[in-house]
């Protein structure tokens, strides 16, 4: 039980990187992009490639980036000077990005189980600190007798991501990143303040999915193989990530909203794997359990807003025909 | 200082439902000069706004801006010289955004984009002070998200906006006519404030014939996509809506539908 949630928690790191690409997408640019069920292959596509010809696990993460940033900056030039709609615009990359990744890769699955990856070297630095003796003795004293092999993985991949959410944070203040948010919220306005549209629109859909890539290369590694069909869905697991942690943790600055959508992340992979180990779900009822989450996320905080309200009001009508009497 | 020379501009061209929106404009603004300008729906008036912004562009003509030509630039180029504030309070502001972000949007109007902070501490107290000229307390509401004000607050922060970099002309698109009465007066005021003071070149579009007349140096009349009046000076000064009504259905040969203007 502690080992998969354990490792549902390492994973939901990794999906976070992605979910942040999500975010930036969908809520700063106002763009249901769906590039990135493509986007997250392409990113676990090239790394693979790149490990099997002998690249620095390091050099072939960076390469994925690119990648990613390439497909999504060409949806973005489909939307903007190819004038076709953002939802369009996303399955035609999509669909593209199929077809390439499988050429990519050469073939529909590639292992990397005895290859080197990123995480080989964490965790063999890592075990030379000896962290994992104390935190497992500590465990063990808990009572728990099943403990993780190493700590590595989840804490240098929860350094990396709150690296990538604190540039991130930072970018969306700077000029460029205002103007990008600008974009997202009101385009006509931020025209009229000498900001090229199409060129942010391009650039921020190609950090989108540069991050994206970047989740996609780093769970290829994690997994221990690239598969073709391993994005199928992603965009959904993303908006779940984006919209869970927005009503779990709130919106109210950016650094508040970035930081909900890495929880976002962790819960949903938790949450999914908690509704599969209950006796009558099994893997094929994913799909249906990651709807139900968004529906869950996006419709019981109405209520619970809406539910106060009428509260707050019921009890100030209470007061006001109370001082009504009392005066008469 | 704006030139217009021979703009022309046809709506569906060639087609049954063809509008020559605007015949041959003809038009100069001197440094300093704020025009309003009048006319009925339909007029051209909105069009012309948006040839001067490069949201269209003409068939023919030019568009110069101090002397120099700007016809082919793409809006987001050409609105390095020109501040514009729309009819819709909801259209010059960024609402998700807190009020010193929409302010550091538009401080970098003149200037390329960069990775610097849009707002640091230098650019706060200048944002404060600009936002105390507005004497409606909102320096003390920096980190509010636009969003949440009034229509009457986020039609003045759009002005301010607009005019913070001094842009070479300014554009008010009917921008008091979806506010209330007060609110109206207020904007108003505040732009007759910011225009004398800035001394900025100034083109105004509104329905509503008192404001027309308070307001500005220069009154131009359109209708049916030409300038058929052009008052200026003391001439100006003396004009009332009579007469103005009159010197329409002198020129036109037909009275002026009040049902499309707002006589004030």
């Amino acid at each position: 039980m502690f080992i998969s949630i354990f490792n549902a928690f390492e994973s939901g790191v990794i999906y976070a990187i992605m979910a942040l690409g999500v975010y930036l997408s969908f809520r700063i640019l106002d763009f249901p992009d769906l590039t990135v069920d493509g986007s997250f292959v392409t990113g676990a596509a090239v790394v693979a490639i790149a490990i099997l010809n002998d690249y620095s696990t390091l050099l072939a993460t960076l390469l994925a980036l690119i990648a990613g940033f390439l497909a999504g900056s060409l949806t973005g030039l489909l939307n903007t000077k190819g004038k076709i709609n953002p939802l369009l615009s996303g399955i035609l990359m999509m669909t593209a990005l199929y077809s390439i990744n499988l050429r990519i890769m050469g073939q529909s699955n590639i292992p990397l189980l005895n290859q080197p990856t990123i995480f080989t070297k964490l965790t063999e630095i890592w075990s030379t600190l000896g962290i994992d003796e104390s935190i497992n003795y500590l465990l063990g004293l808990l009572g728990l007798e099943h403990v993780p092999n190493t700590w590595g993985i989840l804490i240098s991949m929860l350094i990396l991501t709150f690296m990538i959410k604190l540039i991130l944070d930072y970018f969306l203040k700077t000029e460029i990143g205002i103007a990008l948010r600008a974009t997202g919220d009101n385009e006509t306005m931020i025209r009229s303040f000498s900001a090229n549209t199409d060129y942010l629109k391009i650039i921020g859909l190609g950090l989108s999915n540069g991050l994206v890539a970047v989740s996609g290369a780093l769970y290829a590694q994690y997994a221990g193989f690239a598969d073709l069909n391993m994005g199928i869905g992603m965009i959904v697991i993303g908006l779940a990530s984006v919209i869970i942690g927005e009503s779990v943790i709130g919106t109210k600055t950016i650094m508040r909203t970035t930081l909900a959508v890495i929880v976002g992340a962790i819960i949903y992979r938790i949450v999914m794997t908690l509704a599969l180990r209950s006796q009558f779900l099994d893997t094929g009822d994913m799909k249906l359990i990651t709807s139900v989450l968004v529906i869950i996320a996006l419709v019981v905080p109405r209520l619970i807003t809406n539910h106060k309200e009428l509260k707050r009001k019921r009890n100030k009508r209470l007061t006001l025909e109370q001082q009504l009497k009392e005066g008469a | 200082m704006l030139e217009l020379n021979h703009i022309s501009l046809t709506f569906n061209e060639d087609t049954s439902d063809e509008k020559k929106v605007l015949k041959d404009i003809n038009l100069r603004l001197e440094k300093g000069d704020f025009v309003t300008v009048i006319g009925s729906n339909g007029a051209g008036k909105s069009t012309l706004m948006n040839v001067i912004s490069g949201a269209l562009y003409p068939d023919l003509g030019q568009v110069k801006i101090n002397h120099k030509q700007v016809t082919g630039l793409p809006e987001y180029k050409r609105s390095q010289y020109i501040g514009r504030v729309f009819q819709d309070p909801m259209a010059g502001t960024s609402p998700t955004m807190t009020i010193e972000e929409n302010l550091a949007i538009a401080y970098s109007r003149a200037k390329k984009r960069s990775l610097k902070l849009g707002v640091n501490k230098k650019r706060r107290e200048l944002f404060e002070q600009a936002l105390e000229t507005l004497n409606l307390g909102l320096e003390k509401r920096l980190n509010v998200k636009v969003g949440l004000l009034s229509g009457g607050e986020r039609q003045a922060l759009s002005l301010l906006m607009a005019t913070f970099t001094d842009p070479d002309i300014l554009l008010l698109d009917e921008h008091t006519a979806a506010l209330d009465p007060a609110r109206a007066e207020l904007i108003t005021q505040l732009t007759r404030d910011v225009v004398q003071s800035t001394d900025l070149t100034t083109l105004m579009v509104t329905h509503n014939m008192q404001q027309a007349l308070d307001l500005g140096n220069r009154l131009i009349m359109m209708d049916k996509g030409q300038i058929i009046l052009d008052i200026s000076g003391t001439e100006k000064k003396a004009l009332t809506i009579d007469k103005l009504l009159y010197e329409f259905q002198r020129i036109r040969g037909e009275k002026l539908d009040s049902d499309r203007a707002v006589l004030g």
